[in-house]
């Protein structure tokens, strides 16, 4: 009897194991008009005017909202969204933006918009961020940090409603970059219809818990730590998703992450380690795609300090550093070398510089005409904590450490905690310091004017503290240009000036990764490191599906 | 016999008296004090902590204790310090993730511990006997992070028949009624429920086996130990002389008078198993209670780390209260002696 119970018991557990998943298997065609994705975290806020965050960005802006402005897929330049074409006054301090007609509001069960998109949307979303007075403006704690560090509210003299389908931004000085700023997230177009509305209902601060936008996905459902729901936006202007809805399943560890993605549970996991990296390579239904990231690694000499001021010193070292081992060993060959100080993938990059090839035989040589023949003692700084540009950075100054000590420079490593790591350099307490930078609008301007300009050696983000008159001229005139033909030369030309001085050793454009399904379609990595799910389909799941190489269809390495 | 319940009533209200003071006093050594469990009675949330909310500074702490028990039996437990959402709220949004994991758990090492209790009971000191002694030693000695992540390798990543994690394919969208993933399901209005209601089932397979693991080996040994100590009792003895077939022995005799210190032992499963989900919850992705007070944990999200300790512990003792009441009914001992 009871041998024959136990039996039983196992039995049935058995059965529920194998019933369950012979019922799983008649849900794919569900399955395929869902993508799951594995995020990496929660959002702290639906509204992305509120937050610097990537996760929050990914899910906010980037599936519910628009802007004026859009990058362009897979690239830094600006396009049309809701504002179909514009008008910048010769002076270049008025942008006149014609917006577009017929743009539909979300429609979800807390809100039913009774108009399009019009002009007032735009003045309620930049006016909340600008005016200290805006009944939105102290809604929240978080505050409009992106606004503010962009110096929009210094930069911004007026916005006018000129007409329903057109807005005038007045700058107090022209600003080429401004175009990239308003495409970039917090410059989201939110609804001031909904804002209206919950004035009334007395529930203001919902307007960033339950967001309304005219994107192309509208939330349903989020449950902090656990998942966010959304489904497509049925009067969406550039037409409805072929997805009917996208899952971000917020797994914050990694390994779980993976573990999700090989078993199917996900479509595209967020932020993949090395090792996922390379084990993903054993599973056909796996994919990685990978883009050159907007960002650079760079070793920023201290030219106010001796004998960093010879630029022949500088070059030296330049020619020590050997940097295919360093890609090899810190980045395992996740990124490509730096020559210049912005990423390849940005617009005006210059491909002619000459690249400084490891040469221990020029170094020394350098090093001799400048009188160090002997070499000298110098202190190289690294940041202890892993980041997107620099996965390692005390390995990395280990690896700089054994090159400068074969043509006699000898360094001491020195590191701090990050937050006074940073302090300390901004001080110029360093001589040699690793660093980066992560572009976030797509510009150049956002490259070489708070890293090269002689006004940011005064704040010490330019950690070189190379002022050369010169280059900072032309860099201001192409960032208050607003012609990009003209704006590329004069970028180019920077790029020449500082090739010839060499502040920095530019060491890495790192890579960025992330895993997914091969039945991922048209799915295109942003340089600006975010994830956008519009466009994006899904092949059926089939077993067809797994041996055949789909590759083709998805934007691979450029 | 109503006497009794309300003896235990007031043995309930003790426990909550103690767990209250335990929290306030917990409560005050947040970094933000205690005014959160107030803050919704102040005219502007912006205002908080620059203001001295609801008269607090000028009363001494026995009337503000009074104030808590007020606002906490109001079901305020006050707002998240990082979401600003109420945490009563936020606790039944998590709790239910909890508790069906738990019964599920609990049915999955009842349904299979009393029977192998039993067995081993019955084929005392054989080989089957001490086979199943010391697998349960193992099970009940193993770490379960360890167990589920072994599980998950074996069944989830190489055989691929369960779940890696979370409640439910994230395909089905399923509006939570009560919370309870098998009954939304079911009660869900879209084509796909019965589907949606196996992925539930199936997403349940493996946590449960992982967070049921230590009680199957509780209960497996102490079913044991109470079948043995009731099979050797004179009645079954003399049962047995009567000429009673063994079904009737283990089952109508002997079962019965072990299912006392079953019980007991099952009742203390209960604080094990919201100890345990901590563990599994974060393990599967499960977005239950534990999960929610881990990540407040992290977060440093201290009015959410005393709301859920406050309900949870208010849970784990309303159950023990209500066991206490069963037991009554099934032990007549504890009827006469009250």
């Amino acid at each position: 009897m009871n041998n024959r119970l136990t039996l039983f018991y196992l039995f049935a557990s058995c059965q529920l194991l194998v019933s369950s998943c012979s019922n799983n298997d008649n849900t794919t065609a569900v399955r395929d008009n869902v993508l799951v994705y594995c995020s990496e975290a929660s959002p702290q806020s639906f509204n992305p005017q509120l937050v610097t965050s990537g996760p929050t960005f990914d899910a906010s802006s980037r599936q519910i909202y628009n802007r004026l402005l859009e990058f362009k897929p897979g690239s830094s330049y600006v396009a049309s969204s809701l504002a179909t074409h514009w008008e910048i006054s010769k002076d270049g301090k008025e942008y006149t933006f014609f917006l577009r007609k017929n743009v539909e509001f979300q429609s979800t069960k807390y809100f039913t918009p009774t108009r399009s998109f019009n002009a007032d949307d735009v003045l309620f979303s930049f006016q909340r961020q600008w005016k200290k007075n805006h009944p939105f403006h102290s809604i929240s704690p978080l505050g409009f940090r992106y606004f503010e560090s962009m110096g929009l509210e210094e930069l911004i003299s007026n916005i006018i409603k000129v007409n329903d389908h057109q807005v005038k931004f007045v700058l107090n000085h022209p600003e080429a970059p401004f175009l990239s700023t308003l495409a970039m997230d917090f410059a989201s177009i939110l609804s001031a219809e909904y804002a209206e509305k919950l004035i009334l209902s007395g529930h203001p601060e919902s307007i960033d818990i339950k967001p309304i936008g005219t994107g192309p996905f509208q939330l349903v459902r989020y449950q902090a730590d656990a998942f966010i729901r959304y489904r497509a936006h049925p009067q969406y202007w550039k037409g409805k998703e072929k997805l009917e809805g996208l899952v971000f399943a917020i797994t914050p560890d990694p390994s779980l992450r993976f573990a999700r993605l090989i078993a199917g549970e996900c479509d595209l996991m967020a932020k993949p380690l090395p090792i996922h990296l390379k084990a993903a390579k054993s599973y056909p239904i796996l994919t990685s795609l990978s883009e050159p990231g907007s960002n650079v690694a760079y070793l920023a000499m201290n030219t106010s300090k001796k004998p960093f001021d010879d630029p022949r010193v500088r070059r030296a070292i330049n020619y020590a550093v050997n940097k295919k081992a360093l890609l090899k060993i810190v980045y395992n060959n996740t990124a490509e070398a730096a020559k210049n100080p912005i990423p390849p993938n940005m617009w005006s990059y210059d491909s002619t510089t000459k690249e400084i090839p490891f040469s221990l035989d020029k170094a020394k040589d350098l090093l001799k005409s400048a009188g160090y023949e002997n070499g000298f003692s110098m202190d190289l700084w690294a940041m202890p904590v892993q980041r997107t540009y620099n996965p390692n950075a005390i390995k990395m100054a280990e690896l700089i450490q054994q090159d400068l000590d074969k043509i006699n420079i000898h360094s001491k490593i020195v590191t701090y905690e990050f937050g006074t790591y940073l302090e300390k350099i901004r001080k110029g307490e360093h001589q040699t310091a690793l660093l980066g930078w992560i572009g976030d609008n797509g510009d150049p301007d956002n490259f070489f004017s708070p890293l090269l300009s002689c006004a940011a050696t005064k704040t010490g983000n330019n950690a070189a503290f190379w002022c050369d008159p010169k280059f900072d001229e032309i860099i201001h005139r192409a960032g208050s240009e607003s012609d990009v033909t003209l704006r590329t030369q004069l970028y180019r030309e920077a790029q020449q000036k500082f090739s010839q001085a060499m502040p920095w050793v530019p060491i890495a454009h790192s890579r960025q990764f992330i895993l997914a399904n091969k039945r991922i379609k048209n799915f295109h990595l942003a340089p600006t490191d975010g994830m956008y799910f519009s466009g994006v389909w899904l092949a059926p799941m089939t077993e067809q599906d797994k041996s055949t190489d789909n590759s083709n269809n998805i934007q691979e390495a450029q | 016999m109503l006497l009794i319940v309300v003896r235990q009533i007031i043995n309930f209200a003790s426990s909550f008296f103690v767990l209250s003071l335990f929290t306030f006093g917990i409560a005050h050594l947040f970094p933000e004090g205690i005014d959160f469990i107030f803050s919704h009675n102040s005219q502007s949330k912006l205002l908080l902590g620059t203001l001295p909310i609801n008269g607090i500074e000028n009363s001494n702490i026995v009337s503000v204790y009074f104030q808590y028990i007020g606002e906490i039996i109001q079901g305020n437990l006050g707002q998240s310090s990082v979401r600003g959402t109420s945490i009563f709220s936020e606790f039944w949004i998590y709790f239910p993730a909890t508790l069906e994991l738990s019964i599920v758990a609990l049915l999955f090492a009842v349904s299979i511990g009393i029977p192998l209790g039993i067995l081993a009971a019955r084929l005392k000191n054989k080989w089957q006997d001490k086979l199943i002694i010391s697998t349960t030693l193992v099970g009940y000695s193993m770490p379960i992070f360890w167990w589920a992540m072994l599980l998950v390798m074996l069944f989830s990543l190489w055989l691929g028949i369960t779940p890696v994690a979370s409640r439910i394919g994230f395909e089905f969208d399923i509006l939570p009624v009560t919370g309870f993933m098998l009954i939304d399901t079911l009660l869900s209005t879209q084509e796909y429920s019965t589907e949606a209601f196996y992925s539930a089932l199936h997403h349940l397979v493996l946590p449960a086996i992982v967070l049921g693991t230590i009680p199957l080996a509780v209960i497996t040994r102490s079913t044991r130990s109470a079948m043995i100590s009731a099979l050797s009792g004179d009645y079954i003895l003399s049962a047995r002389a009567r000429g009673i077939s063994k079904t009737q022995e283990v089952w109508k005799h002997a079962l019965r008078n072990a299912l006392i210190p079953i019980i007991t032992v099952l009742g203390l499963q209960v604080s094990v198993l919201i100890t345990g989900s901590l563990i599994t919850e974060t393990i599967f992705s499960w977005p239950g209670a534990g999960k929610w007070l881990l990540e407040a944990v992290y977060r440093r999200d201290f009015p959410v780390i005393h709301g859920g300790i406050l309900a949870i512990a208010s849970f784990v003792i309303v159950t023990h209260l209500l066991l206490d009441i069963v037991m009554m009914f099934v032990d007549p001992k504890l009827r006469r002696n009250a």
